[in-house]
């Protein structure tokens, strides 16, 4: 059999082709010349990062299929896999400080994170629950490196083999449910899946509830959190703003695109699940992170909410809905990368301080960075006219349309307990009295805060685009 | 005619000030000042630009007018501007009350001037958007928005409690509007757009009607404020600047009741009519109650912003009357307290600024010492009381005579507040005004300066001459208000009929 029999195209995969090589290369290029090129590997993993992002964007525009099914490159996983190579190269470029440190010169970095990002692409073009499982591991597999990437610290190795053995559990979960799927339905693809359940079996929901776990663990949805908040403070900051933008964009596109595409024949089924998984999710990390200090465990809390929030938009189960859901993915990338590269920029004398406390006062020590975190901060609750205002109205709108009002007011209700803790750090910021001074902000961070903070507080001006690319995409699922 | 957008010039003019006064740089005694300046004459160019509204503004048209429209967000959302009767007089109360704000700012606020001029220009931006909207999501987008500023004002130019009653302030009003944005969300579906004229038009079944009537209903009755959501407004009120207190007496206050005249009677008239009782009885208790609450008030602040709560139920009561008389009049009344209240708030920052306390009983005699401080002060205190001849009685009378004829224990009730009105407001005068001038640090107070008297002056002007001559502003109203009332009134009639016949 020669690959060029129709159906086993290579042209739809040479975006992940290039990564893959590229990746290699650059394994290669370290392993041979030393920790020296640490800069070099870096520096080289970004610009990789934004080719594939144009062979991507290059793309033919429509569905195409290679690989026998088992890989799928629409205009949906077009968009998401943009989404987090942009997450994966901003992070990148955010780590540049963390990475310059003689002690931390580790070249490998760079490359789990762009093996990490082929995962992601293969995760958000998957299939079949075969492409879908390595896709995720190959993701995970890397994720759990960088967890402890910081080898020198306790709390970072902590991080790393907390997140290691749960997320092994969840993929445990996540097998032992596609094999239940593929028992009672006979195949592995969704198209065939799709075909196959047309009415509910109790076999099947079994299967299709381990799924969904180990889906939910993936994008840290209430009960499968546990992780999050510990791993968020134990990794190193630049990683911690990886984990929270792009392996959450890939797991919430497996995540959409495994419910709406395997299982549209029982909406009834799993909408009962993600139902309960938003509202948990939501009222979890509203009410839980009012009582933490430090901003990563906070930010924790906030991105578990978050997810809740894109969950309402899965949950209705229309194309509204998987709109909603590409628009609050988008706009939670942008403010979650904005808000991580406050964090990085917030250093005494050198030292990193993550205590909400540290930030007293930064409204008259450093405007600029104050007044960007505010508006941040006012967008992660919601408040128009920013961008976090679209992202709710967007998962908010499908959620009503499919008549989830208990889910809807709920969820606006839990933002508002929400709205509570991000007003708490405006006030620190705005209303007490400063804590000193803090040092220069370093150029890469600079550049990273402003375009996230312009898209953030101007976004009203472009939504338009916005919304047509996110609708024209969340219709190639259906 | 128009060849420019004139609205949105209006609407956006205050936010670009606040971008130029962000460039001007610098924390020196020279850059305050210019930042004063800026403020100042943003404010007032923006003043001069709604003039032109005024102006080119039919009042024969129930229409709306300055209609701007262009692509905003895809399918059915619109970026759409517009006036008519019922809003330009909102909005022409927030060009003219911004300057006052800014001078009644000029030496009260030393620390961090730059901030807290941008803070009311976005503000100023921010408000008259919400009186010019015509899509729903670009209207949630400026009523939301000016939270931000108004919970910062607070917050940092605040008193000792600023904390506190920012939170309160946020968190009450967001929790209101939250639910009012799934019913902004349930009429999208229903009408397949979010365009206001549009939705005017459109049937809404009487289910969502009750569920979607509610919904706003929290948001407005929590701006409002009315009893018993009102417990924000007092902490606000003493814990804000000056200036902030006017903002939010004059101006944000009534976007609760613009939203019951623009929203609520228009695209609800079943439900409203069938809530009415509801709103009859909510805004009784709170004339009456806030207005024995206020007889009791230790703070001046406090005193008027429970006044303020009185002065709003009348408001409520007159628009679910749903005759002309009670709708025209609610209107009134909200632009008659846009200045008297906004005025009386001017006149405790004045002794305030002096004294710095707000305590009653610290005061006594100052007509001694300023004779035209006390002539200013009984004005807006008559006008408060609803004295004939002032701008408040035309607005209560109005009122009270709309809900007459509609419910005469409401009418009756509503009544008492007129005597206890005089109650306070009289009480209030007479501790702070008159009496011996004994306290040692009453004896070298000083009278209005030039700069007080220009913030004061006009305000006393136009409370006076709204009180002999309304018609300015009714008449701006009167066609906007009997298409209101006409379309409320055939809606509600028709529903009647019908029951009648089965």
């Amino acid at each position: 059999m020669s690959f060029s029999t129709a159906g086993y195209q290579l042209a739809p995969v040479l975006p992940e082709l290039v990564l893959a090589v590229g990746a290699m290369a650059l394994l290669m290029l370290g392993a041979y010349r030393g920790q020296e090129t640490t800069r070099t590997v870096t520096s080289l993993a970004v610009l990789l990062l934004v080719v594939v992002g144009v062979l991507v964007y290059a793309q033919p525009a429509g569905k195409q299929v290679t690989f026998g099914g088992s890989f799928i490159v629409d205009d949906f996983a077009r968009f998401m896999k943009i989404l987090s190579l942009i997450g994966s190269a901003v992070t990148l470029v955010l780590s540049t400080e963390f990475l310059s440190d003689p002690s931390r010169r580790i070249f490998e970095y760079a490359i789990l994170v762009l093996l990490s990002t082929l995962g992601m692409m293969v995760l958000i073009s998957a299939g079949d629950l075969i492409s879908l499982y390595l896709g995720l591991e190959l993701m995970s597999l890397a994720l759990y490196v960088v967890a402890s990437s910081n080898r020198d610290n306790a709390k970072s190795t902590e991080a790393g083999l907390k997140y290691f053995v749960l997320g092994a559990l969840s993929s445990g979960m996540l097998l032992y449910g596609s094999s239940l799927v593929y028992g009672f339905t006979g195949t592995v693809s969704f198209t065939g899946i799709a075909a196959a359940v047309t009415a509910s079996n109790i076999g099947l929901v079994f299967g299709l509830v381990f799924l969904l776990a180990g889906l939910c663990f993936k994008v840290s949805a209430v009960p499968f959190h546990m992780w999050t908040p510990d791993v968020y403070e134990g990794a190193p900051t630049p990683v911690t703003a990886f984990f929270a933008s792009a392996p959450k964009v890939a797991a919430l596109a497996v995540f959409t695109r495994v419910t709406l595409t395997a299982f549209p024949g029982i909406v009834s089924q799993w909408q009962q699940i993600l139902v309960f998984v938003a509202i948990a999710s939501m009222a979890l990390g509203s009410f839980a992170a009012i009582g933490q200090s430090n901003i990563k465990r906070l930010m924790a809390y906030s991105s578990i909410g978050h997810m809740g929030f894109a969950l309402v938009g899965l949950a209705s189960g229309t194309v509204e809905g998987a709109q909603g859901v590409l628009m609050y993915i988008v706009i939670y990338v942008a403010m979650t990368l904005g808000s991580f590269s406050i964090i990085l920029a917030m250093k005494r004398n050198g030292q990193a301080v993550e205590q909400i406390s540290d930030f007293a006062g930064l409204s008259r020590t450093n405007p600029l960075l104050a007044f960007m975190f505010a508006m941040l901060l006012f967008s992660l609750a919601g408040i128009p006219p920013l961008a976090g205002f679209f992202a709710k109205w967007y998962v908010f709108v499908a959620a009503i349309k499919a008549n989830l009002f208990t889910l809807a007011v709920i969820g606006v209700l839990s933002s508002v307990v929400g709205a509570y803790y991000y007003l708490a750090i405006v006030k620190t910021m705005y209303f007490d009295e400063p804590a000193g001074q803090v040092d220069p902000v370093r150029v890469e961070v600079k550049t990273v805060l402003a375009v996230a903070g312009l898209f953030n507080i101007l976004f009203a001006l472009f939504a338009g685009p916005v919304v047509s690319v996110a609708s024209a995409a969340a219709k190639s699922l259906f | 005619m128009t060849t420019w957008p004139i609205l949105s010039v209006t609407t956006f003019l205050p936010a670009v000030g606040a971008l130029i006064v962000y460039l001007s740089r610098g924390d020196d005694e020279a850059s305050r000042r210019n930042s004063r300046w800026i403020a100042l004459w943003t404010t007032l160019i923006t003043f001069a630009v709604s003039v032109i509204l005024v102006m080119r503004f039919d009042p024969n048209s129930a229409d709306f007018q300055f209609v701007e429209k262009a692509n905003w967000l895809a399918t059915g959302i619109t970026y759409h501007m517009g006036v008519d009767g019922i809003s330009l007089p909102l909005v022409i109360l927030t060009t003219a009350v911004m300057p006052f704000c800014i001078i009644a700012s000029w030496k009260a606020i030393t620390n961090r001037v730059r901030e807290y001029m941008m803070a009311f220009l976005i503000l100023e931006t921010l408000m008259i958007g919400t009186f010019s909207a015509l899509d729903l999501v670009l209207f949630y987008l400026f009523f939301e928005g000016g939270l931000i500023p108004m919970f910062l004002i607070i917050g940092v130019w605040g008193g000792p409690r600023r904390v506190y009653a920012s939170f309160k302030f946020f968190l009450y009003t967001l929790l209101g509007s939250v639910l009012m944005l799934l019913a902004i969300m349930a009429l999208y579906w229903n009408g397949g757009t979010t365009d206001i004229p549009t939705l005017m038009h459109t049937a809404v079944p009487r289910s969502l009607q009750t569920w979607a009537w509610l919904a706003f209903f929290a948001s407005f009755a929590v701006k409002m404020p009315m009893w018993p959501v009102h417990t924000w407004l007092p902490d606000a009120h003493v814990e804000a600047p000056t200036a902030g207190s006017v903002v939010l007496a004059a101006i944000l206050l009534k976007m609760g009741g613009y939203g019951f005249l623009r929203f609520s009677l228009p695209m609800f008239p079943l439900a409203s009519h069938d809530f009415a009782p509801l709103i009859f009885t909510l805004s009784a208790i709170a004339i009456i109650y806030t207005s024995l609450v206020a007889l009791m008030q230790e703070d001046m602040k406090k005193l008027i912003a429970y006044s303020s709560v009185a002065h709003m139920g009348f408001v409520t009561m007159g628009i679910f009357a749903g005759t002309m008389q009670g709708v025209a009049g609610g209107m009134f009344q909200m632009i008659s307290h846009g200045i008297v209240s906004g005025a009386l708030f001017l006149c405790v920052g004045i002794v305030y600024d002096r004294l710095h306390t707000r305590e009653i009983a610290a005061y006594g005699g100052l007509v001694n010492r300023m004779p035209l401080y006390a002539m200013t002060f009984m004005v807006f205190t008559m006008a408060n009381v609803g004295l004939p001849g002032t701008s408040g009685f035309v607005g209560e009378f109005m009122t009270l005579l709309g809900t007459f004829k509609v419910s005469i224990p409401t009418a009756f009730f509503a009544t008492f507040g007129v005597i206890l009105s005089a109650g306070y407001a009289l009480w209030l005068y007479r501790k702070v005004v008159f009496g011996a001038l004994v306290k040692p640090s009453l004896m070298s107070m000083k009278d209005l300066t030039l700069r007080e008297c220009v913030t004061l002056f006009p305000m006393v002007a136009l409370t006076i001459l709204f009180g002999v001559w309304p018609k300015p502003v009714l008449d701006m109203s009167a066609a906007s208000v009997q298409q209101l009332v006409n379309n409320y009134n055939t809606a509600v009639t028709a529903v009647k009929a019908a029951a009648l016949l089965q």
